[in-house]
């Protein structure tokens, strides 16, 4: 149970030595350990609007009916910063690259106070967006990607990261249906003019690019958004068990007759 | 990664800035040579490490419930340091005025590394810092820097004697500790970053006649060894 259980790639470890899922990504925050803990990082990324939120909900209650400990955690959720960023996002005063610094700071305060501490106890953590989006936004406001790679140097390696793929014509559609276009979502703050459609068609457009950008070096699992949502969650609830059940099912099945 | 921290800046004006601990003068020495800049007929602008009213909020809800960690104490630091370079260092510095820094990327190395942050993680999280012209270092004992606080009857601040560590209950012994480190991790950066040393154990008058000797190589001024003998 506390022997590290990841056969990870490299054995070295480190910055140059490949990810290795439930390491840290880069530097790493030396006064945290968390080799060995029994806990699963399961990470969802994908744009606003492509049902994340929704098939976390229903792969939630799946792995809990299996019998897991589950917990969620989300994007700007910690006590500490949500105030701040709420602020921030009302009085739009800040600048991009502080917002990058919010946004990591609030990251950080929910990685050592929710992420470490569930894994730690072994449960499996499903995150509502991880450091990808953060990335993808900052990236397409022209923020550096280099410095933003060794800014979240601190976050975990996900054990697996699904990234919700869909087409800017699909997700206009599906968004106008749902809820209508929001000011950050369609990227208003880039200023980019004044009609909201032309300027969500764009700015998506971009996000999604730099999420494709990021699938190889992050090892993304990359599922095809645009069908059915049951069709979505079976494919997810297969990839999750052929990764939780080995790991957690050895003694049963030596003990079948 | 560019890293504007350790290339030299184009900008017209000139950026100088005073490092140490609490209890070092160098707020002291700073208004002086402040005060003497502005005399000289330049432009000079003052900003203080954390003093940005957006990130305020947070920093006081964090610190009263003691719920910062070392990262996100530092990550914290860095977005009100990004706010303030880019809407009141950068600004004057573009106008060709003198800013003048209290405290600077340095303090978030030496305090941050003190706290278990990783040493590079930190010095690269900077790296869209401007280099200053000229940072002055106050190097002082940490018995003279707590006297000297404690005779002004200051209360050792919470993070700044390093109780969120845990490392004593005294918040004397505390900042004794912590403060300790401080000055080993500032000593690193001297010649990493170049800091300019001073010690500041001589008298307020002493050290500010090296000050302005130091500062007169980055501007022009009329005389450089206009210093009143009565201290303040």
């Amino acid at each position: 149970m506390t022997n590290p259980s990841e056969p990870g790639p490299g054995l070295e470890g480190g910055a140059n030595g490949g990810i290795q899922p439930g390491r840290y990504y880069g530097r790493g925050i030396p006064y945290l350990p968390i080799e060995g803990y029994p806990g699963k990082l399961i990470a969802f990324e994908g744009t606003d609007g492509v049902g994340r939120t929704t098939q976390i909900q229903l792969l939630r209650e799946w792995l809990e009916v299996k019998g897991y400990g589950v917990v969620e955690t989300g994007w700007t959720r910690s006590p500490l910063m949500q105030p701040t960023i709420e602020l921030a996002k009302s009085s739009n005063t800040l600048n991009k690259l502080t917002f990058v610094l919010l946004y990591a700071t609030d990251f950080a305060d929910r990685l050592e106070k929710e992420i470490v501490p569930a894994l730690k106890a072994g449960f499996v953590v499903l995150s509502d967006r991880y450091i990808f989006t953060a990335m993808a936004r900052a990236g397409v406001r022209g923020i550096d990607r280099p410095w933003l790679r060794s800014l979240y140097g601190f976050a975990i390696a996900p054990h697996l990261v699904f990234y919700l793929n869909i087409d800017v014509k699909t997700l206009i559609g599906r968004v106008l249906e749902a809820r209508g276009m929001d000011f950050w979502e369609s990227g208003m703050d880039l200023k980019s003019g004044d009609d909201i459609y032309d300027s969500f068609r764009a700015y998506q457009s971009k996000l999604l690019r730099e999420y494709s950008s990021m699938a190889d070096e992050f090892h993304f699992r990359v599922v095809d958004a645009r069908r059915p949502v049951d069709k979505i969650q079976d494919e997810l609830r297969k990839q999750v068990a052929a990764f939780l059940e080995p790991v957690e099912k050895p003694v049963e099945a030596t003990a079948a007759p | 990664m560019p890293n504007s921290l350790t290339d030299r800046h184009e900008y017209p004006g000139k950026l100088f800035v005073v490092e140490g601990i609490d209890g070092s003068g160098k707020t002291t020495q700073l208004g002086l040579l402040a005060k003497w800049l502005s005399a000289e007929g330049h432009r000079v602008f003052v900003t203080e490490w954390n003093s940005s009213a957006l990130v305020k909020a947070a920093t006081k809800t964090g610190k009263k419930k003691n719920a910062l960690t070392p990262m996100t104490f530092s990550l914290l630091h860095a977005t009100d340091f990004a706010d303030r370079l880019l809407y009141k260092i950068i600004p004057p510095l573009k106008a060709g005025m003198i800013v003048l820094a209290d405290r600077y990327a340095y303090t978030a190395f030496a305090r941050d590394v003190t706290r278990g942050v990783d040493r590079q993680w930190v010095r690269d999280l900077y790296s869209f810092a401007v280099r200053p012209d000229l940072t002055l270092y106050f190097r002082v004992p940490i018995d003279v820097s707590l006297d000297r606080l404690l005779a002004r009857r200051v209360k050792l601040k919470f993070y700044e004697a390093g109780m969120d560590l845990g490392w004593s209950a005294n918040p004397v012994e505390s900042f004794r500790m912590f403060q300790g480190k401080v000055l080993g991790e500032y000593d690193r950066l001297v010649e990493e970053f170049g800091l300019e040393v001073i010690d500041a154990a001589p008298s307020i008058t002493v050290q500010q006649r090296l000050v302005r000797t130091l500062v007169t190589k980055h501007v022009e001024t009329s005389h450089v060894e206009a210093v009143d003998d009565e201290p303040l």
